[in-house]
């Protein structure tokens, strides 16, 4: 960059108002013995009158703009010895005139106008141009992709993904991920498992690209990766395991409405941006920082489709005690829970009309976490539709309640419980015969509400059958920045 | 950088950049051995005398040839070499 010229120095684009009002002033400029450059953001006729006057200078690459600063247009800069020494944006008459040292400069006219945004600051430019002229003050190692490659099979081949195509992370797509965050792209977050590489902000921003996420869900992902990394949760055995688990991102508080984290219609499926690209930029992020590859030190048997990306929001009801406060959140707090999950199991009760018969269906259905005859071994996850829960808080009855009611539900016959009881060999010890057995361990049902808000559907995500201390706990998170 | 596209890696950057080779095998005991003629003048000849050789060490050899070396080899040879062998041969010059 060459060094500023002395003088005055105008910034302007013709798409601005302001910009074309001083227009006629610029003459002004160029006579008043100063030396006067303009720098002109998209129309060479701009100033084009100057020429010989005047230095106009046509910024189509920004460049200009980007390296002196430019915010909004008209910009005045006085420049003496190379260095500035004084800026005004937008027509102030008053201003212009004490800058350019022309006291009668446009008595003509209006006192103030303001000016326009500069060129430099429109979405989709300010980052491409830290890129092109700036610093990034990114650490990551830089990849040429060839100019005969495909840029979405460069990053198949590189194994970036986990089958699907993925969003090429560019370091203008990572600088504006960034933006979501107020943390330090340097910041150390955790060491991710299986090969305990430390994972850096900027490495999460980078995953969320590939993923597909936008820039405000970018803390929802930071979260979501720390309580991943939490040693309670156990995210090498989750992903280690033969079994089928995989982290479920539960999303709770302000946040998850704010941007748009679905906990209606369809809420475990398809369809909605920040449900699919939260849970599969913390699943990318374990792959590519973690070195957590399928057939490698991922085991399992048969997997799930939630392993793609399983994330959803609690749609959250005044009568029912949202997951995050149960779990001693402030309700207004946004946080992220992750439970280790398999997949759905439907539970269609659609019958039932008290609060009783419906939760002996609940825990009818509960039995079959693992296998019936199984008991304490994984977790379960229980998400009430609007329609089931309507018949709890009708009837009064608190998720407290519904949760004592089935833990009591849950207390099974040991006799038909225990390793060969009703011809089949898997069961509990024989130790349980004669004992009531408690399917679930103290802690191990999380109950959320969620789904559209016609059926009378409510599903089970069972848990990995290594719940609890030995295994994995639910952890939750405050999302922060 | 020179290159149009530049992309940041997302990975734990424990592998170096330029991506390896296939694990080339110690022996060729019990592979199949794919030998491609590309269809470019005379490669048949080099590619005969290949093929005798690795047959005389007992080897399995099977041989392929593309309609034309001006272009790609079909969808359907790529996926019956990849099938039919551990290995191929590629003559791809005069």
């Amino acid at each position: 960059m060459t060094p500023l010229p002395n003088g005055l120095i105008v910034v302007a684009k013709r798409a601005c108002p302001t910009c074309t009002l001083v227009e006629p002033l610029l003459h002004t400029l160029a006579h008043s013995g100063q030396p006067l450059t303009v720098v002109v953001q998209d129309d060479p006729a701009y100033a084009a009158g100057l020429a010989g006057l005047a230095d106009v200078r046509l910024d189509d690459t920004l460049e200009q703009s980007f390296r002196l600063g430019i915010e909004f247009v008209p910009t005045l800069i006085r420049v003496e010895g190379g260095v500035e020494v004084a800026r005004t944006h937008g027509w102030h008459r008053g201003d212009w005139q004490q800058i350019s040292g022309l006291p009668g400069l446009g008595q003509a006219l209006p006192e103030l106008r303001p000016g326009c945004g500069s060129r430099t600051l429109e979405p989709g430019i300010a980052e491409d141009l830290v890129v092109r002229f700036g610093h990034t003050g990114l650490a990551s190692r830089q990849i040429e992709v060839g100019d005969a490659e495909d840029a979405m099979e460069a990053c198949f081949d590189r194994g970036w993904t986990d089958g699907l195509p993925v969003v090429p992370p560019t370091p203008a797509r990572v600088l504006r991920m960034l933006q979501g965050t107020t943390r330090a792209p340097a910041e150390v977050i955790g060491l991710v498992p299986p090969d305990l590489a430390p994972c850096t902000v900027e490495k999460v921003a980078i995953n969320a690209v590939l993923a597909g996420c936008k820039p405000e869900y970018l803390p929802i992902v930071l979260a979501a990766v720390e309580a991943a990394l939490v040693d309670a949760f156990g995210m090498h055995g989750i992903l280690c395991t033969t079994m089928f688990a995989s982290p479920v991102v539960i999303v709770n508080g302000p946040l998850a409405r704010r941007v748009g984290v679905n906990s209606g219609v369809n809420a475990l499926g398809q369809g909605h941006r920040a449900n699919a690209s939260i849970g599969r930029a913390l699943q990318l992020v374990i792959r590519n920082v973690g070195g957590g590859r399928p057939g490698e030190v991922d085991r399992a048997t048969l997997g799930t489709p939630g392993k793609y990306s399983f994330c959803f929001a609690e749609a959250e009801d005044s009568a029912w005690l949202p997951l995050s406060v149960e779990r001693g959140f402030a309700r207004e707090a946004s946080t992220v829970t992750l439970f280790a999950g398999e997949g759905v199991q439907g539970v269609v009760d659609q019958k039932s009309r008290t609060p009783e018969s419906l939760a002996k269906s609940f825990a009818l259905c509960l039995r079959a976490v693992d296998h019936p005859k199984l008991a304490q071994a994984g977790d379960a996850l229980l998400v009430v539709s609007p329609d089931h829960c309507r018949v709890f808080i009708d009837a009064g009855w608190s998720k407290a309640r519904l949760l004592d009611e089935l833990t009591r539900l849950l207390l099974l016959p040991g006799d038909e419980m225990v390793a060969g009881a009703g011809g089949i060999a898997e069961g509990v010890p024989a130790a349980f015969a004669g004992k009531p057995v408690p399917k679930f361990r103290p802690g191990g049902l999380l109950i959320v509400r969620a789904g559209g808000s016609a059926g009378l559907f409510s599903a089970i995500i069972a848990g990995w059958a290594a719940s609890g201390p030995a295994g994995s706990t639910p952890v939750t998170k405050e999302i922060t920045a | 950088m020179t290159a149009s596209l530049v992309l940041l890696d997302p990975t734990a950057e424990r592998q170096p950049l330029a991506r390896a080779l296939a694990a080339r095998p110690a022996t060729l005991a019990g592979l199949a051995v794919a030998v491609l003629d590309i269809s470019k003048a005379r490669g048949n000849v080099f590619l005969d005398r290949l093929s005798e050789l690795l047959a005389a060490q007992g080897v399995a050899v099977n041989r392929y040839r593309k309609p034309t070396f001006t272009r790609p080899a079909p969808t359907a040879l790529r996926q019956q070499i990849a099938a039919e062998n551990q290995l191929v041969i590629e003559g791809l010059a005069d």
